[in-house]
């Protein structure tokens, strides 16, 4: 069964201020995601990748088109028209968005800023953050740096934090941006275990990456991105 | 998805104050396709008009604009601070949200005011009594809400200066003697010592030292996440909503111009003036 289905999804920014500049980031994208697959997304920077899960997470308003999403209880909701009210639902219970780069609350630990998407599930501060600090010690985050505050932190360190706290509330829609870049071999492979057992669990992904190593341990099926539109999908030979 | 009738916990529909008397034309004739919210015809000045929107509990709702946008308006009008031209309001722990809050007697809008909701002014004299101790202060809200106990209110008045981190040796202190981040800080701790389901904010944070600012907000934030209370936060400076809240309302000449979810409003505006807005952010 999918979980998502994305239907002539198209997204253009209108700039106001650039004198009415429009630029067109998608274009009649047709998308499905399965339960359970997890799709690697390839494309030049400027591609559309980031542009797409931004729509699909609802950071960017769809132009035209739509995302159809089936929720844990099987209702299916279109992510581009539902109400604010109702996205930010999903996003509590269902839907987690992992950005490139880690941008976090200033002056919050790193063990809070992990175990903050678990508060409204657990609603056990503890118990949050002993799931925070078994996933940072997996991913290899010193424990000197548990208490510290990420914004000082190194690129790497900053990834393992935004990888943990994305995944922790185990999502049944993960949509990860580049979520290895700037990290070492060992750790890359334990950041591929963490979402290949999501995805054992029911977890779909959407995950934009450059790395091959990561796109062939890690994918179903790639999708490619060129200007806005999918170009090709690649099935692996397994 | 909770499927419960009544989601919300303040619903306001068509909020309007307009200063003089209006014309037939002054709505049509003000608002941001204006750049004026000055009636041509009457010289009538419409605060805000036909502002409406949902808040569910323990949500933090942004009001952002520049000043005379009509933000604090909107607020003053639904913590009873100024009287609607046009409009309702239904605040859902009062009669369950089934009588408009707006037009019912003097008396029963003290009630809400005192049980039901927190006002946090910008200025600290426009939300303390300089004249009362920090202590005092609280203690007079507590005593509007009903509570008599000497004993049990100064035990709470001084679990509410330690949370929100004013040194409980100057709870018999005026607040003229404190800082303005303290000043700040009691006044926090006076909006919420009742326990309201629903907090204002107004510009709170504006006029403070960067670092002290810094500490409001963190206390903002530690104590929504805490007590769950649902937030109306208003402030001109983007970073303030970005930190503190899930949903913004943009407004300006008097109107709202956009609304949506906090991200999608800084990295996808859609009326001209938010994205000039948010090009300005630092």
């Amino acid at each position: 069964m999918n979980i998502v289905e994305v239907r002539r999804l198209s997204k253009q920014f209108e700039l106001h201020i650039l004198k009415e500049k429009r630029i067109q980031a998608l274009e009649s994208i047709d998308l499905d995601i399965a339960e359970g697959e997890i799709i690697g997304l390839t494309g030049k920077s400027g591609s559309g990748k980031s542009s797409l899960m931004k729509c699909l997470y609802r950071t960017y308003l769809s132009s035209a088109g739509h995302i159809f999403y089936r929720t844990g209880q099987g209702r299916v909701i279109d992510l581009a028209s539902a109400g604010d009210h109702e996205i930010i639902q999903l996003r509590k219970t269902e839907i987690r968005y992992c950005s490139q780069f880690l941008s976090v609350i200033p002056r919050v630990s790193a063990v809070d800023v992990v175990s903050e998407p678990l508060m409204p599930i657990l609603k056990d501060r503890a118990i949050a953050q002993e799931a925070a600090k078994d996933l940072l010690e997996r991913l290899g985050l010193p424990k000197g740096l548990w208490d510290a505050y990420p914004v000082t932190f190194s690129g790497g360190e900053q990834q393992r934090i935004n990888v943990a706290r994305a995944i922790i509330s185990r999502p049944r829609l993960l949509l990860i941006d580049e979520p290895t870049a700037s990290l070492d071999t060992r750790t890359k492979d334990v950041v591929i275990d963490l979402i290949r057992s999501l995805k054992t669990a029911g977890t779909s992904v959407l995950c934009i990456s450059h790395d091959e190593y990561v796109l062939d341990r890690l994918s179903d099926r790639r999708l490619h991105l060129q200007s806005g539109r999918i170009v090709h999908s690649i099935q692996p030979s397994l | 998805m909770s499927m419960q009738q009544h989601p919300w916990l303040l619903r306001v529909e068509n909020l309007t104050k307009i200063y003089g008397e209006p014309g037939p034309d002054t709505l049509s004739k003000t608002g941001p396709s204006f750049e004026s919210n000055i009636c041509p015809d009457t010289d009538s000045i419409v605060a805000c008009a036909d502002v409406s929107f949902d808040l569910y509990p323990g949500e933090v709702l942004g009001i952002v604009g520049e000043s005379g946008s009509g933000k604090s308006t909107v607020v003053k009008l639904l913590c009873f601070d100024m009287e609607p031209s046009v409009g309702n309001a239904w605040l859902r722990p009062y009669m369950d949200g089934a009588v408009d809050m707006l037009h019912v007697s003097g008396q029963q809008k003290r009630f809400i005011r005192h049980h039901l909701m927190g006002v946090v002014y910008q200025n600290p004299r426009d939300g303390l009594n300089f004249r009362f101790s920090s202590g005092g202060n609280i203690a007079e809200k507590l005593i509007m809400a009903g509570h008599m106990h000497v004993g049990r209110i100064r035990e709470r008045a001084s679990f509410l200066l330690e949370k929100t981190e004013v040194p409980i040796r100057r709870m018999d202190d005026l607040p003229a003697s404190f800082s303005g981040g303290m000043q700040q800080r009691v006044q926090i701790a006076k909006a919420i010592a009742n326990h309201p389901p629903l907090l204002f904010l107004d510009e709170v944070t504006t006029g403070l030292d960067v670092s002290v600012q810094a500490k409001v907000l963190d206390l903002i934030r530690e104590l929504q996440q805490e007590l769950g209370v649902a937030m109306i936060v208003v402030s001109h400076d983007l970073s303030v909503i970005r930190m503190l809240t899930d949903r913004t309302l943009v407004m300006k000449n008097g109107r709202v111009v956009e609304s949506g979810l906090t991200d999608q409003i800084l990295q996808d505006p859609q009326h001209p003036y938010t994205q000039l807005l948010v090009s300005s952010l630092l």
